[in-house]
């Protein structure tokens, strides 16, 4: 797999204010790296100083093993950016936009149809070039941006809140075609749906008060075994005699009439299903939580908060 | 850049504002043209028996190619305003900064565009005085300097307007900034009026004594490279602006 983003220790300021912190960052083909964090946790600055929007205050970025900082150009010719806020000329049609984008990537004049009519294709966007962009619904406007992103087939794609906006169905969409694009390309996205993530990246990354707080791959998340277990139970008896029940270490009920379930490291879960069966309490449901980033984000997000 | 340009140019012929300014420009200095042309009439018995009378050109040719100078310097404000500004309040801009295009490439552009429409401004105006050839005789060497001194204050105008528009997001707030410092450069003149050491200089930083000594049919390099001067370095400037706002702060 080739390096395609080695971002290392960056670090930005605006003004006094502290907003990314020593952040170094690696993307391979192949991969999608989903970016998380609570407001303001510093995810578009750094996306925007990946993609040269921003120079940053200290620290070094390359794309393609090109310096950013020394040959912007070069680098960014293997960008695709879509910011929070889509970079939609209102006045312009989808067909007329996708082709001034495609001419900003330098492509050359025969390809330019061709480019626009493929990536409107994958955004589903057909039948729609002669819509001015400005009569658009926000979840179309969204695909025209991640069209106008991904028109000269980049390296590098980079996505700011790609489904935000977007209906149930639309974000389906989308993701489908990101877990596509991630099979050729690096992608790297930020979102605040954690669900999300773990559908699909490759990799997750936190960030918290423009500091890396988590980096792991998505499959050493999701491997663990559930650390909890969410039962219900017809005929509830008393929580001490389920805490009798061996490998079960803390039970709770839950506001909503559930029972969680906390286990001991070594115990199987199938074991304790077995022996919550046998007690013939009426199990009507036996979930493990499956949560896992959701713990996660939330023990490191809100930790540094209380040290603060 | 040819990118920017066309998309520029495309957006800017698209809006009523650029017909509208055409078409007020022209009516205004049609109705100056008619006025001189009435004038010239009226004086013209007398002018025939001086010895060396001032001609078609002087009279009707002149005044109006400093009027265009004057209405120019009132339309490229809102002509400018927009170009870097709404970019910069729609988001777009990060459209053009993440391509593989440089700062230059994107001033120029926008630059060029606005340059083409003003351009279309001046060949209007100059129209006028040609048309008078069918049945008159003109001093063309004196009208072409006045159209080259025309065409280089607009030109400097124009920068001027892109970078106060570079530097805001508000276009209203850059063609207010544009509107000061062209009326400033234009009235500074009158402190050189006044005795004393500054006046000199204050006569050489307007452009108004260099476009009326090219109006009046004399180039000299002096005063070319005066408007040059003010073009390249606004542009100049704009790119730097474009540079420092990816810093951020």
């Amino acid at each position: 797999m080739d390096t395609l983003i080695t971002a290392s220790n960056i670090n930005h300021y605006y003004g006094s204010f502290h907003a990314v912190q020593n952040l170094s960052l690696e993307l391979k083909r192949g991969e999608i790296v989903g970016l998380l964090g609570p407001n303001g946790a510093g995810k578009s600055t750094s996306m925007e100083i990946i993609t040269g929007n921003i120079t940053p205050s200290s620290g070094s970025v390359e794309l393609l093993g090109i310096d950013l900082l020394q040959e912007p150009q070069k680098a960014k010719a293997a960008l695709g950016y879509l910011p929070e806020q889509p970079p939609l000329y209102r006045n312009m049609t989808i067909a007329e936009y996708l082709v001034f984008c495609a001419r900003l990537h330098g492509i050359a004049r025969p390809q330019l149809k061709y480019a626009s009519s493929e990536a409107m294709e994958k955004c589903g966007l057909v039948g729609m070039e002669k819509r001015l962009i400005a009569n658009l619904s926000k979840g179309y406007q969204q695909r025209v941006g991640i069209a106008q992103a991904i028109i000269h087939k980049p390296a590098i794609i980079i996505l700011d809140e790609p489904t935000s906006g977007l209906d149930p169905n639309q974000i389906i969409e989308i993701r489908d075609l990101i877990r596509e694009l991630g099979r050729e390309h690096g992608v790297i996205l930020s979102t605040h749906i954690l669900p999300e993530v773990q559908s699909i990246c490759s990799q997750a990354v936190i960030l918290n008060r423009g500091r890396i707080v988590f980096s792991d791959d998505i499959s050493n998340i999701d491997s663990s075994s559930p650390s909890s277990i969410l039962i219900q139970l017809e005929r509830a008896p008393e929580l001490n005699s389920i805490l009798d029940i061996d490998g079960v270490s803390v039970a709770d009920r839950t506001e909503d009439g559930y029972i969680r379930l906390e286990l001991d490291d070594e115990a199987s879960t199938s074991a304790v299903a077995e022996q919550i069966a046998a007690n013939n309490w009426g199990l009507s449901e036996f979930r493990p939580e499956q949560n896992s980033l959701e713990q996660i984000f939330t023990r490191l997000t809100m930790d540094e908060e209380n040290i603060v | 850049m040819r990118a920017v340009l066309f998309r520029e140019l495309r957006a800017m012929f698209l809006s009523p504002l650029a017909w509208t300014l055409l078409a007020v420009i022209q009516f205004i200095l049609a109705w100056i043209f008619l006025i001189q042309m009435d004038e010239f009439m009226q004086i013209q018995p007398r002018l025939a028996k001086l010895a060396s009378a001032p001609g078609v050109t002087d009279i009707i040719a002149t005044p109006l190619l400093n009027s265009a100078a004057m209405v120019v310097m009132f339309l490229t404000p809102l002509m400018s305003m927009r170009l870097l500004s709404d970019e910069y309040r729609n988001g777009t801009y990060t459209l053009l900064s993440s391509a593989p295009i440089s700062k230059t490439a994107i001033v120029l552009g926008k630059y060029s565009s606005l340059l083409i429409f003003l351009l279309i401004v001046m060949a209007i105006t100059a129209a006028m005085p040609l048309s008078l050839l069918l049945g008159s005789v003109l001093d063309l060497g004196k009208l072409f300097a006045g159209v080259l001194g025309l065409g280089l204050a607009i030109a400097s105008f124009g920068a001027i307007g892109l970078f106060f528009s570079s530097i805001t997001s508000r276009p209203t707030v850059a063609a207010t900034g544009t509107y000061g410092l062209l009326l400033f450069l234009w009235l500074i003149n009158m402190a050189s009026g006044a005795e004393g050491k500054g006046s000199a200089l204050f006569a050489w930083i307007s452009p108004i004594n260099h476009l009326h000594k090219m109006l009046s049919g004399l180039i000299s390099s002096a005063d070319v490279i005066y408007f040059l001067l003010l073009t390249v370095s606004f542009l100049a400037l704009t790119v730097k602006q474009l540079d420092s706002r990816s810093k951020g702060s």
